[in-house]
């Protein structure tokens, strides 16, 4: 039992709905499309952070869906979304099937106090992602790649395909610049063509592989996907020797 | 504001009622939590009463479900906008656990804390007079780990983080401390039907 927590009165602000308008759409994989909004009132976030989406019918039925941020923190007012078509999904399917730019959007956030990148460490940083549960990762990536002194960072992404890797072109440019960034693929349905890619679902001993290649034990440890997929990944981590204590995850239910 | 070519999938009138604003149903029973689900074994477990930091009563597995068992059917509402109507949840309501340590509820807050290391602060009152159990089984099956067995809180008139999973204790306290969650932006309190999602909402 930890009851020596830090006992302040929570201050957050009221946050408001807002209205937010598509500015743009970018299919990202077969089932993956990017949605750029341009927010009516800008707000700063976190990397891993995410907003919560409102869409209202005509007869006042609405519904509402948590959505990570993708983009990186910026002034600019526009996030991005990155969303997954679910067949017979109430939200995703309309963001697919109907929804166009110009169109306005209900949002709010950021919200999240918990899946946060740690803006201050200097400490290696693990993340395993499978599928959409890249798009917060991916914006925790985007942060570091902006900061003066990234730490050194191993991502494990599993992905069904090589072309249903989500931001793949994008990762694998950010490896290569150099900056201590160590992408490994696990392809659950396809061959690897890169040495150091897995042909596999997760699994403790691929987990130990990636370890094996941050300089240091990672002080945090970022997890994120499917319920299922999460648990096997933090089984995973448990197994490879990491502690408990370390790993966030972030579970998009299911 | 309405959203351009939105219809949705409505709930059935009959069941409309029954739905908290921004709510949607589901059938299946998604699970969301902040970290690894705890390796825990009932050998190992125990549920410990305490009055500010003082002990005022530990249970065993062996002893807790010695204890009255309740079967209760209510609906859960998740505060990532998903409810799920008539799940069954068996347990010792928080009624029967101060009366076996021979109590009345001594103080107006409380916090209930977990093997993981969270906690969530619930007001006493919203814990007894039958409103409030610790579960030790959903649908007639002993609770499996992803839905925070062995034991979890269940207090299903409030957002579901407050129904702490992987329970290892209730603590009195003498003022509304803020739990994990509550620490990280959401409601101290986390009425559905007033939509008590985040922070001074
Ligand atoms: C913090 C957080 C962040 C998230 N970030 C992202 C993200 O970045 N990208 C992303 O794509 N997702 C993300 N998600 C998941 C997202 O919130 C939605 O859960 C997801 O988009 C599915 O919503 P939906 O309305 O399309 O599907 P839902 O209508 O909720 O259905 C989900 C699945 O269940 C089935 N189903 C459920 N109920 C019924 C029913 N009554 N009838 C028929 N079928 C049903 C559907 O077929 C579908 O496959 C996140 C979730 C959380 C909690």
């Amino acid at each position: 039992m930890t009851s020596a927590r830090p006992d302040r009165d929570a201050v957050t602000d009221h946050i408001e709905w807002q209205n937010a308008t598509i500015l743009c759409i970018v299919e990202r994989t077969r089932t993956i499309r990017s949605f750029f909004l341009q927010l009516s009132r800008p707000f700063g976030f976190t990397a891993g952070q995410h907003v919560d989406l409102r869409l209202t019918a005509e007869d006042g039925y609405a519904a509402m869906r948590s959505y990570s941020i993708a983009s990186s923190p910026t002034s600019s007012g526009i996030i991005e979304l990155a969303i997954e078509r679910l067949p017979d999904g109430e939200v995703s399917t309309f963001f697919h099937d109907v929804a166009r730019v110009g169109d306005e959007i209900e949002l709010r956030g950021p919200l999240g106090g918990h899946f946060l990148w740690p803006a201050h460490t200097t400490q290696p940083i693990l993340m395993i992602g499978a599928g959409s549960g890249l798009v917060p990762l991916m914006s925790m990536i985007r942060q570091r790649s902006s900061s003066s002194r990234p730490v050194p960072t191993a991502l494990l992404l599993s992905s069904r395909t090589w072309s249903e890797v989500l931001f793949r072109d994008e990762l694998l440019a950010a490896e290569r610049d150099g900056s201590g960034l160590s992408v490994a693929l696990a392809l659950t349905r396809d061959e690897t063509t890169r040495s150091g890619d897995f042909a596999r679902h997760v699994d403790g001993a691929m987990i130990a592989d990636v370890l094996r290649r941050l300089p240091a034990v990672p002080s945090h440890v970022f997890l994120c996907g499917s319920n299922a997929f999460v648990n096997v990944a933090t089984d995973g981590a448990l197994d490879a020797g990491l502690s408990s204590a370390t790993i966030k995850t972030e579970r998009y239910g299911g | 504001m309405v959203t351009r070519g939105f219809i949705g999938r409505q709930p059935a009138s009959k069941d409309a009622h029954r739905l908290p604003p921004g709510q949607h149903v589901v059938n299946s029973f998604p699970v969301l939590s902040a970290g690894p689900v705890p390796r825990l074994a009932t050998t190992d477990w125990q549920f410990v009463l305490k009055l500010g930091p003082r002990v005022l009563k530990a249970w065993d597995w062996a002893a807790f479900n010695r204890l009255p068992q309740t079967t209760i059917t209510t609906d859960i509402h998740c505060v990532t906008a998903w409810s799920k109507f008539d799940t069954s949840w068996e347990g010792v309501t928080v009624d029967d656990i101060l009366a076996d340590a021979g109590l009345a509820a001594p103080t107006e807050f409380a916090l209930a804390h977990s093997y993981d290391g969270y906690s969530t602060n619930v007001p006493t009152a919203d814990l007894i007079n039958s409103k409030a159990m610790v579960a030790l089984k959903y649908n007639g099956q002993p609770l499996s780990p992803d839905h925070g067995g062995p034991a979890r809180l269940l207090v299903p008139h409030l957002y579901f983080w407050k129904s702490a999973k992987w329970v290892s204790g209730l603590q009195f306290t003498d003022r509304d401390h803020a739990g994990f969650w509550e620490l990280r932006g959401y409601h101290m309190y986390g009425d559905p039907w007033r939509e008590q999602r985040y922070t001074n909402d």
